[in-house]
């Protein structure tokens, strides 16, 4: 069946079961490969997307859900705390691998919305979801810490 | 980012007014124009002054491709902007490891292999632009400087690009000056950026599964679900329905069924739609449990006798008189590596043979099977090397299984569309190539003064090398290096020490997983040397000190991290009520780490506060990547010894995704301070140094705050609570 949703600003058709994960969509049919599939179960976060600015494991998610919802994937965020993030990743070199970062950097786009001034505990509470099997936590922590401050002034 | 992997690819980029340097198959270095492609390019210098740096090893996050460009642009004093990266060619006669003779990527060799050889090339391109601008500017060669990628002598100044045409026509000299470490600029700076950042903080970064050709088929496998079970039949009528599936065949392997569909999701669902019957007859049925036992059994008569001058009788009969006796057995479980990346490569067909896509950790070992599963001579195959996400060892095996099962499914349908082949989390866990499962036992007796006065220590572990294509470098009169490395060979003294080892036979596929037979070693030697130093009344760290004193280079070197890890950690200063701190340190790969670990116990759970890492590999290449590596490889060790395990019931995996098997999670770990020691010494291994002390240094510490000793792994299984 034709369904709609609007990924990064374009609102586009797809042929899909409304019951097909975002995930699958995003990669598959749309081509933009920067979210990745890690788990399928919504336990890794590899696959974090913004939905309606709100951190959103797209293997979970499903199309036919999607109708009135803006997702943002990795190649459409745009803004001061979005730059700031990726600035103070690439400042940091928090990537080994680099597989589970766009995940890494949607979720801290998403908890620095929320909490503009995180804590320690915050950032561990918010991006528990996100695992990174090279265990680049410490930075991501301090990565965080540094946009925060940037993304603020 | 430009990256090109193929010789067709740099060709295309260079463009034919570029200066490439590499070396003859001879091992001599040449150097000229386009032309020189039939010489294996390391360096290509483009028409647009940039210099393109071709990297031999795989990109899996430890940074290879920020260290080898280093080396080359040390030489050519380059500035780092004007770097860039390409993956070599699968091609082993020109871009061979050579610690292994072959190409592939492993045992932390990557920069160690590549110290001479890459900055040979990077000072052979160098000495070609230096003596083409003295001849175009009428000049010494000596009067001429190059400094941050521009050529001067006086007032007069080229860019690189200025000086190809001249450079082009040169002889490389045979054996160019390398820069003294004095006079190095970018080796041991930490401030230089990795060269991957960027691509994988924006989500451009190519991995292999985002490779998405015209005409590309999704393949999945329905394996059997254990080990060396084999296909009878199977019924797909049920995908039928399933929009985008295309068909269902069995492998010809009987290993199981080829599944596919226009793209991942229909994949995934068209298999799980499909029924199949299997054969166990010849497959591994028992428990883990029962394994296990297997492994015990075997430590009371140990096959091998594997560290020189071994003695049991002798040995037996020193801890017989002992004043003290310290005993432990230890059970290891199997681990999977679970790169965040599930396996997977594309295979296409091109005019000549077929192109590979893949994060190839050991092309020497991939070329030749897909070459032969397809009956295609080894030059009608490429492999186009992409970044990898992640692979801790998985991405190479000695069976290269992946890139074998994409091989069978495109031949399956027909050899004319490419077909990318994707393993899901659920495929990986239960996929086999696990760290082995290990039984260890040993008895330790020591004197009236605290002197060890013998050390029986008996492993019981399946060997991984044994059968395999790379058994004659690690197998030597029936031992496996890698089942006793770090025990067998240990530098501390240690009289009387007699290490027995017995291969276990299992139909399970083992793998080496980060620090391959450390991980397994350290655990015990580190944890029983701290029960040593406890019956001996002695504190852990003096006492490995003791063990260690002499002019021994490795007993100097492993003293050297220890006193600085534990000075770095306030060793010395009491921690308060509630805590507790571990240290252990090992050498791997020519490396020497020690680390102390600091942790909390809330209310009986133990939490992890801090983590002090000293490393010693030589000459700091990338000091910040070389920490990375330490912070990686101490999360990596330590989520495995908390909670991960492979069990089986029946022959079957229980384990099915992320939440049995379950990651390291930010929340779990607090700092990790590193700390490198100066040294002149030729550069070593990084990449899996950091893991060996990290689980030991952790159960040390739960030991001392706790007085728990745990030695069934994981520690959840031995009652651990973490916070």
């Amino acid at each position: 069946m034709a369904l709609t949703v609007n990924i990064n600003g374009e609102t586009l058709s797809v042929e899909a079961e409304a019951d097909t994960p975002l995930l699958w969509v995003i990669r598959d049919e749309m081509e933009l490969t920067g979210t990745k599939f890690g788990c399928g179960v919504a336990a890794c976060g590899a696959c974090t997307v913004l939905v309606d600015g709100i951190a959103t494991r797209s293997c979970q998610t499903f199309v036919g859900d999607l109708e009135d919802a803006k997702v943002t994937t990795i190649e459409g965020v745009t803004g001061p705390v979005a730059k700031a993030v990726q600035q103070a990743w690439q400042d940091l070199d928090v990537v080994q691998c680099g597989y589970c970062q766009s995940g890494q950097i949607m979720s801290a786009i998403s908890l620095l919305n929320d909490i503009p001034k995180p804590s320690d505990e915050d950032i561990d509470s918010y991006m528990s979801g996100n695992a990174c099997r090279c265990a680049t936590y410490q930075r991501i922590r301090a990565a965080i810490h540094q946009a925060a401050g940037q993304a603020e002034g | 980012m430009g990256i090109d992997a193929t010789r067709r690819g740099f060709l295309l980029s260079s463009g034919a007014a570029a200066l490439v340097i590499g070396f003859t198959p001879k091992g001599l270095l040449a150097a000229g124009g386009v032309e020189a492609m039939d010489i294996n390019p390391f360096v290509t210098i483009n028409p647009d002054s940039s210099v393109t740096v071709v990297v031999k090893h795989f990109e899996m996050g430890q940074g290879t491709s920020t260290g080898l460009p280093t080396l080359v642009a040390e030489e050519l004093d380059a500035d780092w902007s004007q770097v860039k990266v390409a993956f070599a060619p699968s091609d082993n006669s020109r871009y061979a490891n050579l610690a292994m003779g072959a190409q592939g990527t492993g045992g932390s060799t990557a920069i160690a292999n590549s110290f001479v050889q890459y900055r040979q090339a990077g000072a052979a391109a160098r000495d070609l632009l230096v003596r083409a601008a003295a001849q175009s500017w009428g000049v010494e060669p000596s009067e001429v400087s190059v400094e941050q990628g521009l050529v001067t002598a006086g007032t007069r100044r080229a860019a690189f690009a200025d000086l190809l045409e001249i450079a082009r026509q040169l002889t490389p000299t045979a054996e160019p000056r390398l820069k003294e470490p004095s006079q190095f600029r970018l080796i041991g700076n930490a401030q230089l950026p990795r060269k991957d950042s960027k691509g994988k903080t924006t989500g451009q970064t190519i991995f292999a599964m985002d490779v998405k050709l015209p005409g590309m088929v999704t393949a999945v496998i329905k394996r059997a679900p254990r080990f060396g079970g084999t296909l009878v039949s199977f019924d797909a009528s049920g995908a039928e329905a399933i929009k985008g599936f295309i068909g269902a065949k069995a492998l010809p392997n009987g290993a199981g069924v080829a599944v596919f569909a226009k793209s991942t999701w229909p994949a995934f669902q068209a298999r799980d739609a499909i029924t199949a019957e299997w054969n166990f007859a010849a497959a591994e049925n028992r428990s883990s449990d029962q394994l296990l036992a297997d492994h015990v059994a075997l430590l009371d008569q140990p096959q091998y006798l594997v560290r020189p001058g071994s003695d049991f009788a002798a040995t037996g009969a020193a801890i017989q008189g002992a004043a003290k006796v310290v005993e432990a057995e230890y059970r290891f479980p199997y681990l999977a590596h679970a790169p965040m990346e599930t396996l997977n490569c594309v295979i296409e067909p091109t005019a000549k043979g077929v192109r590979l896509h893949d994060g190839s950790q050991f092309p020497a070992i991939t070329h030749p099977t897909v070459a032969a599963i397809l009956g295609l001579e080894q030059d009608q195959v490429e492999i186009e090397t992409v970044y990898a996400g992640g692979s801790f060892g998985r991405r190479a095996t000695p069976t290269s299984d992946y890139q074998a099962e994409a091989a069978m499914a495109f031949a399956l349908l027909g050899g004319k569309r490419p077909v990318k082949l994707v393993w899901s989390r659920e495929d990986d866990l239960a996929g086999g190539y696990y760290r082995p499962m290990a039984a260890q036992r040993a008895r330790i007796g020591l004197d009236g003064d605290g002197k060890i006065v013998g050390w029986d220590h008996r492993i019981a572990v399946k060997s991984i090398f044994k059968g395999g294509p790379l058994e004659s470098m690690l197998v030597h009169d029936g031992v496996d290096h890698t089942s006793i490395e770090g025990v067998a060979d240990s530098p501390y003294a240690i009289p009387g020490f007699s290490v027995g080892l017995s291969d276990a036979e299992t139909g399970v596929p083992v793998l080496w997983w980060r620090s391959v037979g450390h991980t397994l070693n350290a655990y015990t030697m580190e944890t029983l040397v701290d029960l040593a130093a406890e019956a001996a009344g002695k504190d852990a760290l003096a006492f490995r000190l003791e063990l260690l004193a002499g002019d021994d280079k490795d007993r100097q070197r492993l003293s050297g991290v220890l006193k600085l890890a534990a000075e770095k950690a306030g060793w010395d200063r009491a921690l308060p009520e509630g805590r507790g701190r571990g240290i252990a340190v090992h050498k791997s790969f020519n490396s020497y780490v020690a680390e102390v670990i600091e942790i909390a116990v809330v209310e009986g759970a133990i939490k992890i506060e801090k983590v002090t890492c000293a490393v010693d590999c030589g000459i700091a290449i990338n000091p910040d990547v070389i920490k990375a590596q330490m912070e990686g490889g101490i999360g990596f060790g330590l989520g495995a010894v908390m909670r991960n395990e492979i069990t089986l019931t029946d022959g079957e995996v229980e384990q099915i995704n992320f939440p049995d098997y379950e990651p390291l999670r930010i929340v779990d770990i607090g700092s990790i301070d590193v700390h490198i020691v100066p040294s002149q010494e030729a550069p070593t291994g990084v990449g899996e140094p950091g893991v060996p002390p990290a689980g030991p240094a952790l159960a040390n510490a739960i030991r001392a705050a706790t007085g728990k000793q745990v030695t069934q792994l994981p520690m959840t299984r031995s009652g651990v609570d973490f916070a």
